[in-house]
Order: C-alpha cells, then structure tokens, then sequence
C-alpha cells in the first residue's frame, strides 16, 4: 500500500492498479462489481419497486395512484386467492412429482447406458428443449384437439367412438407442463445418478442384498440431491406458469401467474398484481431455502 | 455406472419417453407440408406455407430481433457472468454472502414476477419498452446462469498453471489472458450458449418488456398460435427445429474433432 | 479452435442480419391494433404507394391496449380503440388532435358514423370499422337453435361454448340476460351477474377474443359470444353457421382510427388513415375482414369491384344487420369508477 504522502497524479495511479494486481480482496470486487451493479439496478430495485407498488392505489382508469392503502393485500385474503394459490400449489407439485416419477427410470437408463452412448442420450432430450417452447405448446394443442391427432387415432383403432374432450381441460395443462419440465427434472437426476460409484453397488451385492434392496437402501438416497435440485428447477416456474394455462386451459383455468398478468395488462389494477407478486415470491423463497438448507444448491444443477 | 445390461423393461420405457417428447415435433414438422389452411386433415403435399413464411414481414422482422437480443444480451452476460465465477470461485471479499445471493435470485425468482418488475420499472423511468429494454432484461437473466455453469467447470480448476505462468515473467493480465481464459474456454462456451437459448426461447419476460416494432420470434408464434392458426406456424416451427438441429449437429461434431 | 470460429461465425452472421435488416426511422409506421384487423395486403399497398414501411404489433382487448401505454409502450403511432376506449382516453388525455386537412378521405364515411358521442367533432379519431356482439352457433351441432343468451345456460351447452375474453363484453351480455343495463354501475346488479356468470362457467369450454371463429370450425365449441367480423369468417367456411342478435339484446360497437400522444411519425400516421379510409383500402379490408364497413365510398366501390361479395355483405346478419337487429343492440360505455368492479368479476369469475 501506498505509504508516501506524494500528491503526484501519476504516483497515485500506479498505485490503484497495484492494488488490483496485489490485493486479492480488490480482485474479487473488481470481478464480482459488474454483477452486482447491473443486478441492483434491474433487479433489485424493480422488486422493491413492486414492493411499494403493492401499498399504492388503483385510479379509476387503472393508473397507479401513490396513496398508501393496504387494501390490496386485505384482497388477497379472500378465499378466493387462497384457491387460486392452492391450485398453482396443487398444479406445481402435480407437474415435480410426474416429472420425477417419469423422469427417473429414463435418467436411471441413461446413466447405466455405455459412456459413448450417453452423451447421444442426453442431445436427444435437449434437442427438444432448444426448439421454441410455444411451438411445443402449439404441437400438443394440434394432437388434443377434439379432431385432433390423439382422438383421430383413437377414432380409427375403434377404442372410441366419441372424440375425448382433453384440450382445454385441466389434464391438457398438466400434460402441457409435464412436458415442458421434463427435461429440468431428468438432468439433475442423471448427473446425480452418474456419480454413483460402481464399487458402492458391487459392495452391496457383496454384503448379500438384493438388487431391489441395493436400489433402495444405495442409489436412491444417493441421488437425492438430484431430486431435490430438479424439484427446484421444476416447482417454482410450474407454480407461476400462465401461458400452459392459458393457451391449453383455454384461459379458463386462473393461476397465480394469470391472475398478476392480468392485473398488470388487462384489469390495470397495478398495486394488486404487485401484492399477488409479493405473496408469489414470498412462497418461492421459502421453498427455495427449505430446500437449500437441506442439500445446497450448485453443481448438481450442471451436467 | 455399472455395464450390466438394463432390463427390458426399463428399455422400452425409455423409448416410450422419448417417443413422447418427439412426436409432437414429428407431426408439427410433416403438417406443415399440408396443403389443407386448417391443420385438421391432410391433404396433400405443399411448400406454399415456407414460401409465405420467407415473405412474412412480420416473421423477417422478428427473427431480426430475436437473433439482435440474444447476440447481444449472450455476449455481455457471458464476460459479466464469468468474471462473477471467478470471483465467487477464487476469491473472499467483504460481502461475499450477498453478492452470491443476489447474483442466484434471478434463477428462483418466477419469471412473471421479474417480467412485471422490469416492466413497472421502465414505466417509472419512463424508458420507452422496445429493443432496448428486452435486451437489457435478457442481460439480467443470463448473468446467474452463466456464472453458475462456469463456477461449476472452475472446481477442478488447478491454480499451478497460473502460479507456473507468473514464476515465468507473464503479469497477471498476460496470465489471465493466455493462460486461465483459454483453459476455462469450455465452461465459458457452455455459459454462452446457455444463455444464447435463454434468450432465444424467452417469452414471459420479452411479453412484458417488449415495445412498438420489438417483436420477438417467440412473441410472433404466440400470436400466429394463438390466432393464424395456418401451417405457416408449423412451417415456421419446422425451420426452427431444422436450424437447432444443424447448430447443435456442428458443435457436437466440433467437439468430437476436438477430443 | 474449432469452437472460436463457429462462434465468430455466428456473431458476423448475426451482425450482418442486423446491418441488412435495419430500418431507416423516419420511414417507418407503429402500428398497434387488434389481431385479424389489418390485412397484410393493405400494408404492402400503403408501403408500396408511399414507401413507408408498416410494424404492425397486435393486442387482443381495449384493455390490454389501455394497459400497454399506459405502462409506457409510446412509439406507437396509430391505435385502433373501440368506443369506450377512446372515451377514456380522451378523458386522460392520451390522445392526439386529427388534423383533418391531411384526411381529405374523411368525406367518404357515411354521416351516420361521424361525430359520434364519444368523440363530438371527430377530433381525435375517425371510424374504421364498426360491428355488433351476438351468439354465434353451429346448427348442424348445437343441441337446439339458441334464440336467447339464457338458451346458453341450458345443460345441453356443457363445456361447448366459446366466448370472447373480453370482460365488459361478457359481464354485458350477462347483465342482459338477467335484464339489466349492460353498463350499469349499481354494485348490486353487479353483485347478481357475478353470480350468473358463475353459472354459466360449466358451459364455457374456453375464452378466446383472438380466433373465437377457429374453435366453432374445428368443432371444440358448438355455440358462442362473438364478434359480427368472427362469426363471418366462420360462415365463410361454413355456411351451418348461424348468426343472430338474441331475445334479450346484444351489442353494437363502434373502432377508430387514433393517434396516440407523441407519437413518433405524425405525417406518416395521418398518411395512412387518409388511406385506409379511401374506397380500395375500404374493400381490402371488408374482403379480408368482414366485419361491417362505415365507408359508403367503399361499399360503392365494392358493388363494382366484387359482386358476389359485395351480396353476401348484404345478406349477412354478421356484416350488414337489419334495423330490427340493431334496435336490440347496445354499446359499451364508460362506467368511470364502475371499472374496478367490473374488472374484479371478471378476474374473480375466472378464478372459481
């Protein structure tokens, strides 16, 4: 450090860049400086922003009116909302569970399968995942339809004679959304899986059990950290989702995430949506720590 | 893992699987040779809806911004994101804990809850919504991402080179430069495309971001499905698997040459 | 090395694309209007005539339009609100003066369409289209020929009905059935058409102001509440398709043509209003989308120009309703304050 009281311009410019090069604490702020900076800026500030969004009130033509007023969350105790969050609830974990219990025995296949294998394996799950998800939507309302592929094909084998109503129903947003988060949930199940060592199964057979039992009491509790990051990965977007609602619900189911879209862009009631915001987020990052605590959260998450 | 064969069973469900998430995409991409305007019955085969697509002003217009956005937003997350690695990786710094948490909410945070926030913070500023801010939400989105996959590949990360590299006569810039950078290459690359298909793909927070004349690619099949209803989406569609496919064919074929 | 370069490749790919697509800002018109309103051959006709190019982006209710600039989407430089919407809009001052010496086409509306109450003088918009709100069914399917919105309760209806998205529309044609003011603002009419509404959830298989004709055609929905312009798209493909304006009443709306505060290209949005309102663009759009045209000139021009349509513009209730039909109809008005119950209903209704 510069010690010498030399009020010399280029003395003191040396010296802040010797303090780059010597000093690994100004490194890491150097490096981690952009990150923070841009992130307050559009990140935290824009929450906070909701956050007092959701003590403001509504004008009469839907602009924001800055007067405080609880009055929007008194609304979001109606039993009403309590329904609408349950649902979400309800459909977020509907859509982790039948990610993970169809999820598992493919991740299971792929991580057994030959080394060289695996790698194609894993580009065929993703292709999918590369091409545009509204388009994947679209896909799934051409085959549920009432003339649609699914009930054509049912039609023509004689299974039925009357078209199955699935599109816009519930059943339809959940295929929607099985679909979507597959993938989120079969990767961190597969790297998880990988790491099974080979010895601790084989150790296992040695000591008498059954490959029922070595499953159970070895590779299950070893992949939970997989699960638990896929359950992340694929809980919190499900819980806040409006577009599978809405283009395979046929808008008619309303979740958390609609009923913020909509008091942002349709019913203008700003200070609202910012309260059903607040209570959205409050939720995920309860879940989020939950879990956190109990497995931590990085390098499963890669493949 | 072990080498043992899998039972049967467990095979065809695999192939089940997959199956599953392929054959929407199998039958979007062969509707969309189908001379029928309701995508109902097939009636034969046709290129008219790739020819209305290519003059599809709208369409052409959309790509444009889409690939701007995602160039753009791709580069800047990249450089920002992998100095955060870096820095979360090798370094202690007063306000470590914060920074790591802040720098992780963006993945767990909803993305509507993001898309509205951005939205009224434009509006209070009032910086008009368009290009600009789209690309400047992406950038927001794809920093974590990014540092998240290169923290990862920075674990086994020997720091001797480096050490190596400095004993030599290299200063630090040098050493980073030709040393730590090309070794971390990968994991950056990994970064970059990670966030190169957030943003492509991103629909939720572009909606409530997106301005006069900024529409995206995703955006424009939203509104094409939503009330076109032609196999000119389908053809669209078709083209974008087509496109992914020989991108993601290449640099698998890239990196095999590598190894 | 390999990698370096395909991504170098990329990004000189992707630059290029930028290069070669930008667009000069001068030229250039922002449109924003409903989805299926604008045909794509009038923008090429207007391009192609003055050069300017067209970014035509879409919204699927007023009240996304209100939403979208009001939360600071300016750039735009011509909007088309219906009539309550320009209403509020005049009232909040988000609206630009027309100057009428540039719109030498404003002659060839038909008076009946001009000065209009939400806007006295046509000071800030000028009609495009106009149309009615009424059920719209499919009578090879419909269990029995509907002849009231209150047919549309009837269990026959189950989860076969496709109705717009639209907030005031529905909680309208709900206030008719139980026979009350579609725009009233009394908390306890309100109240009861909550309830109405929620009975009629069951029958409702999905909301869509987009495309509602799409699902009568491909058979999702066997009736519903739609828009004149959606119920005659449908009959074009499929003459079973019935139109009427229930027992109780149905709608009647009025769309302009407007330009919003500040917007960019003033010279170039008043350009392109003179033009849609001139007798070519007129037919362009009646052909495309045949909802019911304010323009007499246009309609001249369309007795010459395609007969057959011009006929089946006339015959149709959808694009050319009776006397009769539209002494039953009703706009949508402003409720001022009423809006916030409204909207509650409908996010409510929803949520059930």
């Amino acid at each position: 450090m510069n010690t010498a009281r030399v009020p010399d311009k280029t003395t003191r410019r040396f010296s802040l860049t010797k303090t780059l090069r010597e000093s690994p604490v100004a490194q890491g702020l150097f490096l981690m400086g952009p990150t923070n900076t841009y992130l307050i800026v559009f990140m935290v500030i824009p929450l906070i922003l909701v956050t007092v969004l959701s003590f403001m009130s509504r004008g009469t033509y839907g602009e924001v009116v800055y007067k405080f007023n609880i009055e929007s969350y008194i609304r979001l105790f109606d039993p009403l909302y309590a329904k609408i969050l349950g649902y979400s609830l309800l459909v977020g974990f509907l859509t982790t569970v039948l990610s993970l219990v169809i999820g598992y025995p493919m991740a299971y296949y792929i991580a057994r399968a030959p080394a060289r294998q695996r790698s194609l394996l894993l580009f065929l799950i993703l292709l999918p995942f590369w091409t545009n998800f509204i388009i994947r939507i679209y896909a799934w309302i051409m085959i549920l339809r009432s003339s649609g592929f699914l009930n054509s094909f049912l039609q023509w084998i004689g299974v039925i004679h009357e078209p199955l109503n699935i599109l816009y129903t519930p059943t339809a947003v959940l295929i929607g959304m099985v679909y979507e988060f597959l993938p989120f949930m079969v990767l961190p199940l597969y790297t998880s899986l990988e790491k099974i060592e080979n010895a601790q199964l084989e150790a296992a057979a040695d000591l008498g059990a059954p490959p029922w039992k070595a499953f159970l009491r070895v590779t299950l509790p070893l992949s939970v950290p997989g699960m638990i990051a896929g359950t992340i990965l694929v809980f919190i977007p499900a819980m806040g989702m409006f577009v599978v609602p809405d283009l395979m619900g046929g808008a008619k189911t309303m979740l958390i995430g609609n009923v913020i879209r909509n008091q942002f862009l349709t019913a203008r009631d700003w200070p609202f949506g910012a309260a059903a915001s607040m209570l959205l987020m409050l939720l995920t990052m309860v879940f989020t720590l939950y879990y956190t605590r109990k497995a931590g959260f990085g390098e499963e998450l890669l493949i | 893992m072990s080498e043992k064969k899998p039972a049967l069973w467990l095979r065809i469900y695999t192939f089940l699987v997959y199956a599953y998430i392929y054959i929407p995409i199998l039958i979007l991409i062969i509707f969309s040779f189908n001379k029928q305007k309701l995508n109902i019955r097939w009636e034969g085969f046709t290129l008219q809806w790739y020819e209305k697509l290519f003059n599809d002003h709208q369409v052409l217009l959309a790509t444009r911004n889409t690939l701007l956005i995602a160039v753009i937003s791709t580069l800047v997350a990249t450089v920002i994101g992998t100095m955060a690695a870096l820095a979360l990786q090798r370094y202690h710094f007063p306000g470590y804990g914060a920074s790591e948490t802040l720098m992780y909410i963006p993945i767990v945070i909803p993305e509507v809850v993001m898309g509205i926030s951005l939205l009224a913070f434009f509006s209070l500023i009032k910086f008009q919504l368009g290009l600009a801010t789209i690309t400047l939400s992406h950038i927001a989105f794809n920093i974590p991402f990014v540092a998240l996959v290169v923290r990862a590949r920075l674990h086994g990360f020997d720091k001797s080179i480096e050490e190596a590299s400095m004993d030599l006569g290299a200063n630090e810039l040098t050493t980073f430069w030709r040393v730590t950078l090309p070794t971390i290459m990968p994991g950056v690359l990994s970064g970059a495309m990670l966030a190169l298909t957030l943003s492509l793909d991103d629909y939720v927070i572009t909606y409530f971001t997106a301005g006069p004349g900024s529409t995206t690619l995703p955006l424009r099949i939203f509104s094409m499905v939503r009330f076109t209803v032609t196999p000119e989406v389908n053809a669209l569609s078709a083209l974008w698997v087509a496109v992914v496919f020989v991108i993601l064919f290449i640099s698998e074929y890239a990196q095999r040459r590598r190894a | 090395m390999k990698k370096y370069r395909i991504v170098t490749l990329f990004i000189l790919l992707a630059l290029l694309l930028v290069a070669c697509g930008g667009q000069k800002a001068s030229n250039v018109l922002n449109l924003y209007a409903w989805s299926e309103y604008v045909p794509q051959g009038l923008l090429d006709d207007f391009t192609a005539q003055t050069g300017i190019k067209v970014n035509y982006d879409t919204y699927s209710s007023n009240e996304e339009l209100l939403a979208k600039l009001q939360a600071g989407a300016s750039g735009y430089d011509v909007i088309i609100p219906s009539d309550y919407t320009v209403a509020i809009m005049i009232k909040q001052g988000m609206l630009e003066e027309l100057d009428h010496s540039k719109i030498p086409n404003f002659a060839n509306l038909d008076p009946r369409f001009t000065n209009p109450e939400f806007d006295p003088g046509d000071k800030y918009t000028v009609p495009y289209q106009w149309g009615t709100t009424g059920l719209a069914y499919d009578k090879t399917k419909a269990p029995f020929e509907p002849k009231s919105w209150a047919d549309l309760w009837d269990p026959a209806f189950a989860n076969s009905l496709v109705v717009l998205d639209d907030g005031r529309e529905i909680i309208g044609v709900v206030l008719q059935t139980l026979g009350y003011d579609k725009n009233t603002t009394d908390p306890a009419q309100l109240d009861e058409a909550k309830q109405k509404f929620l009975e009629l959830m069951p029958n409702i298989r999905l909301f869509d102001s987009d495309s509602p004709q799409s699902a009568l055609l491909n058979g999702e929905a066997w009736a519903g509440i739609m828009w004149n312009g959606n119920a005659a798209l449908a009959y074009m493909e499929n003459p079973d398709i019935v139109y009427i304006c229930p027992e109780e009443g149905c709608g009647v709306w009025f769309d302009n043509l407007a330009i919003p505060k500040n917007a960019p290209h003033m010279d170039a949005a008043l350009a392109f209003i003179n033009y849609v309102l001139s007798p070519e663009a007129s037919v362009m759009i009646t052909e495309e989308f045949p909802y019911s045209s304010p323009n007499t000139a246009g309609l001249e021009y369309l007795k010459t120009y395609d007969a057959d349509l011009y006929r089946s513009y006339m015959d149709f209730s959808a694009t050319n309703p009776s006397a009769e039909f539209l002494a039953h109809a009703t706009p949508i008005r402003d409720v001022g304050d009423a809006t916030t119950l409204y909207d509650r209903i409908w996010t409510e209704v929803k949520g059930e």
